[in-house]
């Protein structure tokens, strides 16, 4: 990006929630069944049909506003978005206008750098379009309905990197709330971005185009990135930019424009006659508020403070509120806090990533995993050995300390026996024995794994190495 | 022939065997054959008769509805299980329901025998009944003038004994005009005592439901079986639902207040005079009257039409050609279908108000109509509250005038709209009306006069109506 130009850049996010039925019908949310079978009169648009709202929606979007610092509205209204498209039924959309139910919170992206929230309603899905039968557009819709939440951020991002990272943060407190899976490939989490450049130092905000069709993170950095440079270009050129409408295309990396000012809709919002006022309480507000977990950002904080952990450490055990729980399940057995940290992070993690499975069907249990590090610490087996019994541990469902005595893997923390071995291999090894009297202390390596080839891993390294030290230069002194 | 007043009278002689229900109900059949002319159905459900059986089994083993062996008739803009749903439009010419409305479902619970549905002026859109695909509807009493809308069809059922009682709906007088119109009782409920799930709607924050009929009393038997808290509908009311039928009997002479606002020009001298002759005769019975005073009804007719063509507009949205209704034929592409299918599908009324109703609420103008509109809303809604701090019900003419000519006011639509003077601030208001028929002018037209009452007095209306009725203080 030209160092001269600064980006302004609002992300606006719609968010599946995950209630069982739809907003205003009793039907199925469920993702991925036959077209047109979660549907009713009321979701169809059918002659007479009336909305009635589904509280747990409503109660999903209450405990986003209160994560992100908002204010929730005591009195809440929905309003009619008009607009005719063949995927909604009733020609309009039931969203919200005046008096959203949250207004005004934040995420921290990063220390001391906040994004504001300007305001997150709540509103109905629209079904989809299937364009793959020839000459002919179908229909479906089972998503109509699905309850939606908008969230719209104030224009205090200036980078994609940022927006990115607020994208992440907004994901992660959704999934966190477990109000919503996140899913950006299936849509249950949309962004699209409105975005602007200006001189630096200008305080008048450029004129601004919104980007559609981000259906991953990936996309949404290169279609910022490429937006803001673009932008830049035509200011360049001594050229003015055209307020419209892009949907970004991400097999040719470019934007293509949907439509301009002159085409922008009138969507005559008007407060829905269908339903009453929402009116939320401070006694229900309490409640929820009671049912909000840790968030991330607390959570990373007390790992730090109370498990001694690095910040990156803590930031990755913290990505999702099941991988915390199971680390914390693991430190329950543990005091070895970072030991622990360290086998997520590189073993656990690298298993459910081949995998591609979740945290919560790894097969070896927090408790197991901790009893094997209290070996380690225990000196009962070494870290060599605790891989071993690991991949052991991942094929059957045993505990750690069943595994080392069925495979014989205990250490050999005896003086006595590792020495016999010592003095045995020094015997056979005259050559080496010359090498390390002469100075090349690295050979010390072959007969440590001289040492451990007898003893299968076994032997404890620490002692090892130290009878070998004290015995070979005891041969220097003969 | 009909030798009953009223639907107790009519299970009294069931049970006496005095009248077969089967033989009612071919007799309702027949007289709407015989009445093909008045062209009120749109379509009538012969297989009804089957239920007529039955129902009488019940009714003669005393264990049967409140409603049994009630012929019904149903506007055609309720929606019925496997019946076609028109609202008299060519939109939805092809439509059959897949759901039952909530009052449907009453009824049928409580054993009323539907016989048909009836025409209406589309999407209930009218004062007429002149702006039906099915044709007009002519008034049984001069087959020259209309019966009144929107729901002329149901009223003329009534009137001209096609059969026991009929379901209408009123926006800004379509129960209420018609049955002045046409004679008989109309009750306008308040918005919110009955349910609207299935009921298509034209401007939601004011469509309800009423039933049209011969009597007081089975009007309201009628309305204690459709009144009530829905889980369908978040604007249905959880207010106790009264048992209106055995609480007619007035306990206290009530205070009514006649609104100067109503009796001035434009008001036709004989309805005035009828009306004037019921208060004399009230008073002579011991009532209070009170001149109050409405101070915004100027602005009704304005307001009225502001925020129910806006409702209106999104409300009509739906009937794009693309999943049901009506569709042109090859369509060039997504926007000639949706013009192409709706500029042919709705009718000229329609049109017009869709028209009316997207301009108020856009961009630039939703502040000077829509929203100032909803102000002045609740100023009209004050001045009734005001009202019936000092007064229980207030007595006002329904109409301007009695029926009035076939196309008479069919090319000035503001002339049309003017019909509903007396009637479009009740649903402004959302307070109950009933409309009873309290004479016959010079040309042996039906007179009818409105009462209205505070919201979910409903017993109050029809305690007064029963009086009138029973008193015979109508002047015939």
């Amino acid at each position: 990006m030209n160092s001269n130009y600064e980006a302004v850049i609002g992300l606006e996010v719609h968010a599946q929630l995950l209630t069982k039925s739809k907003i205003f019908c009793s039907c199925s949310t469920e993702f991925g069944s036959l077209p047109n079978t979660n549907v009713c009169p009321i979701c169809l648009g059918h002659p007479g049909v009336l909305p009635v709202l589904n509280l747990h929606a409503l109660e999903f979007i209450i405990r986003m506003g209160l994560a992100t610092g908002c204010s929730v509205n005591t009195q809440s209204i929905f309003a009619r978005k008009n607009y005719f498209y063949p995927d909604l039924p009733k020609g309009y959309q039931i969203s919200q206008f005046e008096k959203p139910v949250c207004e005004n919170g934040y995420i921290e992206i990063e220390e001391n750098k906040n994004i504001r929230i300007k305001r997150i309603h709540l509103e109905e899905d629209a079904g989809k379009l299937i364009h793959e039968h020839g000459n002919v557009s179908l229909v479906d819709v089972n998503r109509c309905g699905v309850p939606l939440i908008e969230i719209v951020s104030e224009p205090d991002i200036h980078s994609s990197k940022d927006a990115v990272t607020y994208l992440t943060k907004l994901r992660q407190i959704l999934i966190y709330l477990g109000i919503c899976d996140g899913n950006m490939e299936e849509g249950s989490l949309r962004c699209d971005a409105n975005i602007s450049v200006r001189q630096k130092g200008e305080v008048a905000l450029g004129t601004r185009t919104e980007v559609k069709n981000m259906n991953s993170f990936k996309n949404v950095e290169a279609a910022i990135k490429h937006e803001i440079n673009r932008q830049i270009g035509i200011i360049e050129e001594g050229n003015k930019v055209v307020q419209e409408t892009l949907l970004w295309n991400a097999e040719l990396n470019e934007s293509i424009s949907m439509r301009g000012k002159e085409q922008a809709h009138d969507y005559r919002y008007f407060p829905e006659p269908d339903l009453e006022p929402m009116i939320i309480s401070d006694e229900w507000k309490q409640q929820i508020k009671s049912t909000i977990p840790e968030l991330p950002d607390e959570k990373k904080k007390r790992f730090c403070s109370e498990y001694k952990l690095p910040k990156y450490d803590a930031e990755i055990l913290t990505s999702s509120r099941e991988l915390a729980n199971y680390y914390e399940k693991v430190v329950q057995v543990t005091q070895n806090y970072k030991a622990a940290s360290n086998w997520i992070m590189s073993d656990v993690l690298k298993i459910i990533n081949e995998r591609k499975i979740a945290i919560n069907e790894f097969s070896i249990s927090a408790e197991n995993l901790g009893r094997l590090i209290n070996l380690i610490t225990g000196n009962k087996i070494n870290g060599k050995i605790a891989k071993k019994v690991f991949e052991l541990m991942l094929l059957e469902n045993k505990t750690p300390e069943d595994i080392v005595q069925e495979k014989k893997l205990l250490q050999i923390t005896d003086t006595c026996a590792i020495e016999n071995i010592v003095e045995d291999i020094i015997q056979k090894s005259p050559e080496q024995v010359e090498d390390y009297l002469a100075g090349k202390e690295k050979i010390i390596g072959y007969f440590v794994g001289k040492v451990m080839a007898v003893t299968k891993g076994k032997a404890n390294p620490q002692i090892v190495n130290e009878i070998l030290i004290k015995k070979l230069n005891k041969k220097r002194h003969i | 022939m009909i030798n009953y007043k009223n639907h107790r009278e009519k299970i009294d002689k069931i049970l006496k065997k005095e009248i077969s229900l089967q033989d009612n109900v071919q007799y309702f059949l027949n007289r709407i054959e015989e009445n093909n002319n008045l062209n009120a159905f749109n379509f009538v459900f012969p297989e009804c008769i089957d239920k007529a059986k039955e129902i009488e089994n019940k009714i003669l083993s005393g264990k049967y509805g409140k409603l049994a062996g009630m012929v019904i008739a149903i506007k055609d803009v309720l929606a019925i299980k496997d019946k076609p749903l028109t609202c008299s439009s060519n939109i939805l010419k092809n439509f059959v329901s897949i759901y039952d409305a909530t009052v449907i479902q009453k009824l049928i619970k409580e054993d009323a025998i539907i016989i048909g549905k009836t025409n209406c002026d589309e999407f209930a859109m009218g004062s007429s009944n002149e702006n039906s695909k099915f044709g007009n509807v002519l008034n049984p009493y001069d087959n020259t003038r209309v019966p009144g809308g929107s729901s002329g069809g149901s009223a003329v059922a009534v009137a001209a004994d096609l059969c026991d009682v009929s379901f209408g709906t009123d926006t800004g007088g379509s129960i209420r005009q018609p049955a002045a119109f046409c004679g008989v009782f109309g009750l306008k409920p308040t918005y919110g005592r009955v349910s609207r799930y299935g009921l298509t709607a034209f401007a939601s924050s004011f469509d309800s439901i009423g039933p049209f009929a011969k009597s007081t009393e089975d009007t309201a038997l009628i309305l204690s079986v459709i009144a009530g808290i829905d889980k369908h509908d978040s604007t249905s009311s959880n207010n106790p639902v009264t048992d209106y039928m055995n609480n007619l009997e007035l306990n206290k002479k009530l205070t009514i207040g006649i609104p100067k606002e109503y009796f001035t020009e434009g008001l036709n001298e004989e309805i005035k005079n009828s009306i004037f002759d019921i208060i004399d005769k009230l008073k002579n019975n011991g009532f209070e009257f009170k001149e109050i005073t409405l101070p915004h009804n100027q602005y009704t007719i304005a307001t009225y039409y502001i925020l129910t063509t806006a409702e209106a507009s999104a409300n009509l949205a739906r009937y794009d050609g693309a999943r049901y209704g009506y569709r042109i034929e090859n369509p060039k592409n997504l926007l000639d279908m949706y013009i192409e299918s709706r500029s042919k599908g709705f009718g000229k009324e329609v049109k017009r108000r869709i028209m009316l109703g997207t301009y108020v609420l856009s961009s630039g103008y939703y502040d000077a109509y829509y929203k100032k509109a909803q102000k002045v809303r609740q100023l009209i809604k004050n001045d009734f509250i005001n009202a019936f701090k000092s007064v229980d019900v207030i007595i006002t003419p329904t109409t301007p005038t009695t029926a009035f000519k076939i196309g008479e006011n069919i090319d000035d639509p503001l002339q049309m709209y003017l019909n509903d003077i007396y009637t479009t601030s009740i649903n402004l208001a959302g307070i109950p009306a009933i409309n009873i028929p309290i004479g016959k002018d010079k040309n042996n037209l039906p007179i009818g006069m409105q009462i209205l009452a505070n919201q979910f007095e409903e017993d109050k209306l029809l305690q007064m109506s029963y009086f009138i009725e029973k008193n015979r203080l109508l002047s015939h």
